[in-house]
């Protein structure tokens, strides 16, 4: 062959994109170690990232210090009305209103909780912690038992220490009662306690090869994930009531619990399943070549190597799940956000600076606890891949 | 999975998976039917007990109540609870559009943003994202609007904000195009599309830079806007801006949006965009280093190595979480209910359900809408994999 073919570049057709001349020599570097280099190679490379870096240090200079003011210099730390944080004549900029906080902190963890049943409350915040110290720390002793403990004894136990239950002399408190940041916790660990267990057999009912519950689990999946939580909400509040006989109404909060435990379970259904087919074939056909039954497959080979690469997921969606328990308050429950809504509106501590403080604290909270969620997640993340790494 | 076993001989038939499946799916479904037919029954009887009307009758009821947002003619006095189904309706779809046009752009450039090399883009967009996923959205629409626009000043003291818009605690007013002559706009921008289609044509069988679909959309988008824009701002007469005066007792003229209307946007953009954010990382994340290396050996520029070798590999791994992002804002501007924004679940889940006292088939209808929503996007989304799949030989 010595004609060239039309793939080659030949002198007569040259390629926009293929130099013609060599590239300019380039001069070495000043510096490649310290500061100066560091700055060079991360600040200032070029012009464009130089006008950059400039126009974000001079972002950071106007917002940082006055956020700084606000939250902690100008702030009032100690008072016991509104008069502690109005501006006066000798104190003309007020920062946030901390003292406002200090004052509703109680009603914001218990909500209208009868005084003298508090501990109730707090030994339910014991044995929650308790529990999920025990499910999160991977090299806790027998963590089989403590999964026992999480999704069966702590659901009955705290259901009797919150709601009480007279052969043990524990009085009965009416949800109506309940509130802050205790029905936020209350509904999220419903949300988690319910979601993965429904989400793992709603999971395999869309994987099964059973026609009639394929169907099934794809249409309540696809259903639940298509609409939003607020008018699942609203279903659970408004229909489930009239769907059930009267004696047994369910109670406001129950409803709502409902609710976000269908909806939940619908998400972890997808995150399952993710996990699920990320199985390679060879894992089930060793598991029948041994003999093991569908279910002792699932239970023995499957399930734990499917939800153990999944846990970064699961934990995402527990994310997710807290940060919606906020919508609870459209059907009537007085949630975390609800008390900071109520206590910021209160004649009391009316001043132009209560609901941005008040805000700014409920995204504190929220922040600290799905940020450490999200840390776990990393965390397990980087260790499982260094496991598969070798 | 096929199992080894599956009807062998000698396996009775009650141990034969295939009958236990059978068996399983029909004791389900009976199950199921039995619970449905259950409350069925029950919810008939307890309507019929509190005499609650059923059915769709109220849709032709007159409404009787005012919607402080509406983009198609409605009055309280003549129109009916189907027109305020509409009205909701549209006013959802207004915000999702804007919100999404939006927090597209702000996704994009915060994903990119992590990804670069400079230590403070890289750091500040790391900040952006991680702040803004951990807060609630319902949370961070009550401070935008409570503590925000609520908090701004009186009409008196609006903040004047460059080209004529002012700002305060009734909203935001921007001024508001009016044509003396609308043939002679149309007919500019009818020039401005036939030069796009053109300009397309011609562009996509460019080599060089013109021919990356990211920068042919946003130059499409520029002839499309700008050109009519530019014409009439150099020929001047046929466009005027009604510009908005403080007047005595409110703001007179210009185009008046909601206070709720910003809150929402506001909210819904800041907080999808820090998903989107990560969607795009991940986007372009999965386009190997050789790529990137291979453009930059062919002389490639970082612009071109950006828009014709990554960002269209990227499309491919970003293009359906990207939709699942908005189909997400779209359901989170429900959330407009706290803030009093008249969308569909506030005007018809809200005040209509309030009114007829037949919640269950006005949410029952709501839920239909979203729904419709994610199924015509599912559509879409499998034409889009069955066209743009990668296609391995």
């Amino acid at each position: 062959m010595d004609a060239p073919t039309a793939a080659t570049p030949t002198k007569s057709t040259p390629l926009a994109y293929v130099r013609t001349a060599p590239a300019a020599a380039v001069s070495p570097p000043l510096a490649t170690v310290g500061v100066l280099a560091w700055l060079r190679e991360y600040l200032f490379p070029n012009v464009s990232s130089s006008v950059m870096t400039v126009l974000i240090i001079l972002l950071l200079i106007w917002t940082v210090p006055p956020l700084i003011d606000f939250l902690i210099v100008d702030a009032v730390w100690t008072g016991s009305d509104r008069d502690a944080c109005l501006a006066t004549a000798e104190r003309p900029v007020v920062g946030a209103c901390w003292a406002f906080i200090a004052d509703r902190f109680a009603f914001i963890v218990y909500g209208s909780y009868p005084i003298a049943g508090r501990w109730r409350v707090d030994l339910f915040f014991a044995m929650l912690a308790f529990g999920t110290v025990w499910l999160l720390w991977l090299e806790a002793p027998r963590r089989d038992i403590g999964a026992i403990y999480f999704f069966a004894v702590l659901p009955v136990a705290s259901f009797l220490v919150l709601h009480g239950f007279a052969p043990v002399g524990l009085a009965v408190v009416d949800t109506a009662l309940w509130g802050g940041f205790t029905v936020t916790i209350v509904v999220a660990a419903v949300g988690i306690v319910a979601s993965l267990p429904i989400g793992i057999v709603l999971a395999l009912g869309r994987r099964s090869k059973l026609p009639a519950m394929r169907l099934l689990s794809t249409l309540f999946i696809e259903f639940i994930r298509g609409v939003p939580l607020i008018t699942v909400l609203f279903m659970a509040s408004v229909m489930l009531p009239l769907f059930v006989p009267d004696y047994w109404s369910p109670d406001k909060l129950v409803r709502a619990l409902v609710g976000v435990a269908l909806f939940s379970s619908a998400y972890m259904a997808e995150v399952v399943r993710a996990g699920l087919q990320a199985m390679p074939k060879g894992q089930y056909e060793a598991a029948y070549a041994l003999g093991l039954s569908y279910w002792q497959t699932l239970r023995l080979i499957i399930l734990p190597q499917a939800l153990k690469v999944t846990i970064p997921n699961i934990v995402n969606s527990y994310i997710a799940l807290f940060k919606d328990t906020t919508l609870v308050f459209f059907v009537g429950i007085f949630d975390f956000l609800k008390t900071i809504e109520v206590s910021r509106a209160d004649p009391q501590w009316a001043t132009p600076v209560t609901s941005t403080t008040g805000y700014i604290f409920a995204a504190l909270v929220y922040f600290v606890c799905c940020y450490a969620m999200s840390r776990y997640a990393t965390g397990i993340e980087t260790r499982l891949s260094t496991g598969e790494k070798q | 999975m096929a199992r080894p076993w599956e009807s062998a001989p000698g396996v009775p038939f009650y141990r034969d998976p295939k009958y236990r499946g059978i068996a399983l799916q029909i004791g389900l479904c009976a199950a199921l039917a039995y619970l449905a037919y259950a409350a069925i029954q029950t919810a008939a009887d307890n309507l019929a007990r509190s005499h609650v009307a059923s059915g769709f009758g109220f849709w032709n009821v007159i409404a009787g109540f005012d919607i402080s947002q509406t983009l198609i003619d409605y009055s309280p006095q003549t129109s009916t609870y189907g027109r305020a189904f509409w009205v909701g309706l549209l006013n959802t779809l207004v915000v999702a559009a804007l919100g999404i046009a939006l927090a597209t752009i702000l996704g994009f450039a915060i994903g990119i943003g992590r990804l670069s090399k400079n230590f403070l883009v890289e750091r500040l967009a790391t900040c952006y994202v991680e702040l803004i996923r951990d807060v609630p959205l319902l949370l961070q629409l009550l401070f935008w609007y409570n503590a925000v626009l609520k908090a701004l000043p009186e009409f008196a003291a609006s903040f004047t904000l460059p080209g004529g818009v002012l700002l305060n605690n009734r909203g935001l007013f921007l001024p508001r195009p009016s044509f003396a002559d609308s043939s002679y706009f149309l007919a500019m921008l009818a020039v401005a599309l036939v030069f796009a289609v053109v300009f397309n044509k011609m562009a996509t069988r460019s080599k060089s830079i013109w021919g990356a679909t990211g920068v042919r959309a946003a130059f499409t988008l520029l002839i499309v806007v700008g050109l009519p824009v530019a014409i009439v701002i150099v020929s001047g007469a046929p466009l005027a801006f009604d510009y908005p005066q403080v007047g005595r007792f409110n703001v007179r003229g210009g185009l008046e949006v909601l206070p709720e209307f910003v809150a929402l946007v506001l909210g819904l953009v800041i907080y999808t965009a820090a998903f989107i954010a990560e969607v795009v990382r991940a986007g372009l994340m999965s386009v190997s280093r050789g790529q990137t290396e291979a453009a930059q050996a062919l002389g490639l520029t970082r612009m071109q190595t950006l828009g014709l070798i990554v960002i269209p590999q990227a499309m491919r791994v970003i293009i359906p979480p990207l939709t699942n992002q908005y189909l997400n804002l779209t359901k989170n501007s429900s959330l407009a209910v706290a803030i009093g924004y008249p969308d569909l679940v506030q005007v018809f889940a809200g005040t209509v359900a309030n009114q007829t006292n037949q919640p269950v088939e006005i949410i029952a209808l709501t839920m239909l809408v979203y729904l419709s929503f994610s199924l015509i996007t599912s559509l879409v989304m499998n034409f889009y994999n069955a066209r743009y799949a990668l296609v391995e030989r």
